[in-house]
C-alpha cells in the first residue's frame, strides 16, 4: 500500500500570550500553546484514518494542517509526495489542492444561508474554472437528495440533509482525500447512520482516503481502518480498531474504552477516570498522561516515551506491555 | 420506601398554539418515578424529551402551555400551581441540571454565595450553617480543596467541574427529584463517566428519583433503571431498561439501536431507519412512526393510533417485535 498522505514530527505552537502592553506592564513571559506536538502518521490510499481524542487534543488543528487552514510550526505534510508549505511549483499545488477536501462539524455553518444548494455544490468546480452543468445535479442524487433540490436554499434542509449537502460538494472537485472533523457529532443516532453508511458507500465507489476526526470511540471503531490516539497533541496510540478494542496498549486508551458507555453495559459499575486533562500550556514533563496514570513510573515523569511498535500497534508508553498484561487480567 | 410514586404524570398534553394549527410537542405522556429510580428518556431531536421535562417543573415557554392531564409530585399536584407557588417546588422539591454548565450558573457570584442563596431560600437554615453546608455538597461532588474553591468564580472552573456545581446546586435543598437534561453532552468522555457516577452515587444514597433526559442510549443503558422511548411527542416505548434495550418491542427502538454503532461491531453497515422524524405540524394519522416502519400496515394508519394503554403497556404498536407466542396470548 502506497501512502497517499505523510504527516512527519508535525507540531504547531499557538501565541497565546496576552498583549504586547499588558506583558510590558505586568512583566509577563509570552506563553505558547502546544496543540500538536511531534505527531507522525501515514494514511494509506483508499483506507479510512480516525484521529480519536477528547477536546484540546489537536485532532482538529491535525486536520486543518492537512487541508493547508493552518501552516505547521515544525514537521511536514506530504499529500500524494507534495508539500504544500514547501512546494514552489503552482502546477503541482493547483493538482494537489483539487485532492483534497473536507466536511466539517456544524452543517449549519458550513453552508452559505444565502447561497442555492447548486451554487454550494459547484464551487469547488466555479473556483477553478472547470466546467458545472449538471453536476450539483448528479451528486445530489449521488448523496440521496432529489434533483429539485439544487435549486432550494440550505434552511429548507435538516440536519442530515445540509451534511449531505456538505458531502456532495466535498465530492464536486473529484477528491482523492476528504477530512472528515465530527461529520456526524452534530447529528441524531439514526441520522448519523444514514451519513455513515453513506460515506462508506462513497468511500468504495469512489476509491477515497479519510481522514476521519472524532471524538467518539464506537464511530471511529466502525469507520476506520486504523486509529490514532491523541491525548494532549501526542499520538499515545495506534492500531487497528480490533487491536484497539481487544488489547489496547496505552493507560489513557484503555480508560477511554473503560469510560465510553456501552449498549449492553446495564448497571454497570466502573471506576470512572482520576483528574482531568492538564493545562497545556504548561504540560506535565515526561510522559504528559503519567499525572492521571495508575502505573507511572519514576522513567514517566522526566522522560517522554517516544511511539514504537508493541505487537501490531505503535504505543508511545515506557509500561505499555505491563499495561496490556493488566489489561487482559481485568477482562 | 412509600408507594406513592415520587412523580408521577398522568395523560400529560403539552400544545403550542400557531397561526395554522395546534402543536402538540407532548401528547398524552403517562409515566411515574419511585424513590431512588433513575427513569430515562431519551429520543432524537424534536421528540419531545425536554418539554416534557419543563413541562413538569413548570418551565414552558409561552404559547407553551400545558393543555390537559396532571403532573403529581409525592401524591400532590403541581402543574395548576401560581408561578409564585411553583418558584417554591423548584429547588426545593425538584432539583435541575442542564446541559450546558455555565448558561445555568450566574456567572457574576462565587459559586459558594450561589449555593448558600438556594439554600438559604428553601431551608430553614443561618447563613453561617449554610455556608459550612455548602463546602460539604462541594466536597461530596468531588470538587477538590472546597474550602478554599468555595469563592471562585464560574469561570475559575472547567466544564466538568462546572457540572459538578450545578450538581451540588441542584441537590443542596434535598430535593426529592432531579431532572437531569442532558446533564453531560457537552462534557468529554472521560469527565462524562465521572459526572455519571456521581449523578448516581448521590441519587442512590439520598433516594432521589431521576429524570434523566438524553439521546445516548449507552448513558442510558448504563444509568438508568427504566427507560421511555420518545417519538413525535408520544411515547413509543417503557420499560425496565434492559429489557427495551435488549428486546425492543416498538419498531422505532429496534431501529434506534440498529443505527447505534457498537464497540464491539465488525457490522458493515449501520441498519438505517428510512426517511426522517416527522415536522409536529405533519404528523401523520395513526401512529406517527408508521410512514417509516418496515411493519407497518393497514391499522397502522387508523385513529387513534396505538398508545402503550390500548397495547400491552410496554410498547405503543398494534404489531410489536421480539414478542413471543405466550405473551400473545395472555
Amino acid at each position: 500500500m502506497n501512502a497517499l498522505v505523510t504527516v512527519r514530527n508535525l507540531t504547531r505552537r499557538f501565541d497565546v500570550s496576552k498583549p504586547w502592553l499588558n506583558r510590558v506592564l505586568e512583566r509577563l513571559p509570552k506563553r505558547k500553546l502546544t496543540a500538536v506536538s511531534d505527531v507522525s502518521f501515514e494514511i494509506a490510499s483508499g483506507t479510512t484514518y480516525a484521529l480519536v481524542g477528547e477536546s484540546g487534543s489537536g485532532k482538529s488543528t491535525i486536520g486543518k494542517m492537512l487541508v493547508g487552514l493552518l501552516e505547521p510550526s515544525g514537521g511536514a505534510v506530504e499529500i500524494g509526495g507534495v508539500n504544500l508549505a514547501t512546494e514552489r511549483d503552482a502546477e503541482r499545488i493547483e493538482r494537489v489542492r483539487g485532492d483534497i477536501q473536507m466536511i466539517f462539524q456544524d452543517p449549519y455553518a458550513s453552508l452559505n444561508p444565502r447561497w442555492k444548494v447548486r451554487d454550494i455544490i459547484v464551487e469547488p468546480l466555479a473556483a477553478r474554472g472547470a466546467r458545472t452543468r449538471g453536476v450539483a445535479e448528479r451528486l445530489l442524487e449521488q448523496v440521496g437528495l432529489s434533483v429539485d433540490d439544487a435549486g432550494k436554499f440550505p434552511h429548507e434542509f435538516s440536519g442530515g440533509q445540509r451534511q449531505r449537502i456538505c458531502i456532495a460538494r466535498a465530492l464536486a472537485s473529484e477528491p482523492r482525500l476528504i477530512v472528515c472533523d465530527e461529520p456526524t457529532s452534530a447529528l441524531d443516532v439514526s441520522v448519523q447512520a444514514q451519513v455513515l453508511n453513506l460515506m462508506s458507500d462513497l468511500k468504495d465507489e469512489y476509491g477515497l482516503t479519510y481522514l476521519f476526526i472524532s471524538h467518539d470511540l464506537t464511530v471511529v471503531t466502525h469507520m476506520a481502518d486504523l486509529v490514532g490516539v491523541l491525548y494532549l497533541g501526542r499520538l499515545v496510540e495506534e492500531a487497528a480498531p480490533e487491536t484497539l478494542n481487544a488489547r489496547p496498549a496505552h493507560p489513557y486508551t484503555q480508560m477511554l474504552l473503560d469510560a465510553a458507555p456501552k449498549l449492553d453495559g446495564f448497571g454497570r459499575e466502573v471506576d470512572p477516570p482520576q483528574g482531568e486533562i492538564p493545562d497545556p500550556i504548561n504540560p506535565p514533563e515526561g510522559c504528559v498522561f503519567h499525572p492521571r496514570c495508575p502505573l507511572a513510573v519514576e522513567r514517566c515523569r522526566t522522560e517522554r516515551p517516544e511511539l514504537r511498535a508493541v505487537g501490531p500497534a505503535r504505543v508511545a508508553c515506557h509500561r505499555a506491555e505491563e499495561a496490556i498484561a493488566q489489561f487482559e487480567r481485568r477482562t | 420506601m412509600s408507594d406513592t410514586p415520587v412523580l408521577s404524570v398522568r395523560d400529560l398534553t403539552v400544545e403550542i398554539p400557531t397561526r395554522g394549527a395546534v402543536l402538540r410537542p407532548v401528547d398524552a405522556m403517562s409515566y411515574d418515578i419511585a424513590a431512588g429510580e433513575i427513569l430515562g428518556v431519551v429520543g432524537e431531536s424534536g421528540a419531545g424529551k425536554s418539554m416534557t421535562g419543563n413541562a413538569v417543573i413548570g418551565l414552558l415557554d409561552p404559547p407553551a402551555h400545558i393543555a390537559g392531564g396532571e403532573v403529581l409530585l409525592n401524591g400532590r399536584r403541581i402543574d395548576d400551581l401560581s408561578l409564585r407557588q411553583i418558584r417554591r417546588v423548584r429547588g426545593a422539591e425538584i432539583g435541575m441540571v442542564f446541559q450546558d454548565p455555565l448558561t445555568s450558573l450566574n456567572p457574576l457570584i462565587p459559586i459558594g454565595e450561589q449555593l448558600v442563596e438556594t439554600m438559604i431560600t428553601h431551608l430553614d437554615i443561618s447563613q453561617a450553617e449554610a455556608r459550612k453546608r455548602a463546602v460539604a455538597a462541594l466536597d461530596e461532588v468531588g470538587i477538590p480543596g472546597a474550602s478554599e474553591r468555595i469563592d471562585s468564580y464560574p469561570h475559575e472552573f472547567s466544564g466538568g467541574m462546572r457540572q459538578r456545581v450545578v450538581i451540588a446546586l441542584a441537590l443542596c435543598a434535598e430535593p426529592s427529584l432531579v431532572i437531569a437534561d442532558e446533564p453531560t453532552t457537552a462534557l468529554d468522555v472521560s469527565v462524562q463517566a465521572q459526572i455519571i457516577a456521581l449523578l448516581r452515587r448521590l441519587c442512590r444514597e439520598r433516594g432521589t428519583a431521576v429524570m434523566l433526559i438524553t439521546h445516548d442510549m449507552g448513558v442510558i443503558a448504563e444509568t438508568a433503571d427504566r427507560v421511555a422511548v420518545m417519538y413525535a411527542g408520544r411515547l413509543a416505548e417503557l420499560g425496565p431498561v434492559r429489557e427495551v434495550l435488549s428486546r425492543p418491542r416498538h419498531p422505532y427502538t429496534e431501529g434506534l439501536m440498529g443505527s447505534t454503532p457498537a464497540a464491539s461491531a465488525g457490522r458493515p453497515r449501520l441498519h438505517q431507519i428510512p426517511g426522517a422524524m416527522p415536522r409536529l405540524g405533519h404528523l401523520p394519522p395513526g401512529c406517527p412512526f408508521h410512514p417509516r416502519c418496515p411493519r407497518a400496515q393497514a391499522d397502522c394508519t387508523r385513529d387513534p393510533g396505538p398508545t402503550l394503554a390500548a397495547c400491552d403497556g410496554r410498547a405503543a404498536c398494534w404489531h410489536p417485535v421480539n414478542v413471543t407466542d405466550a405473551e400473545v396470548s395472555r
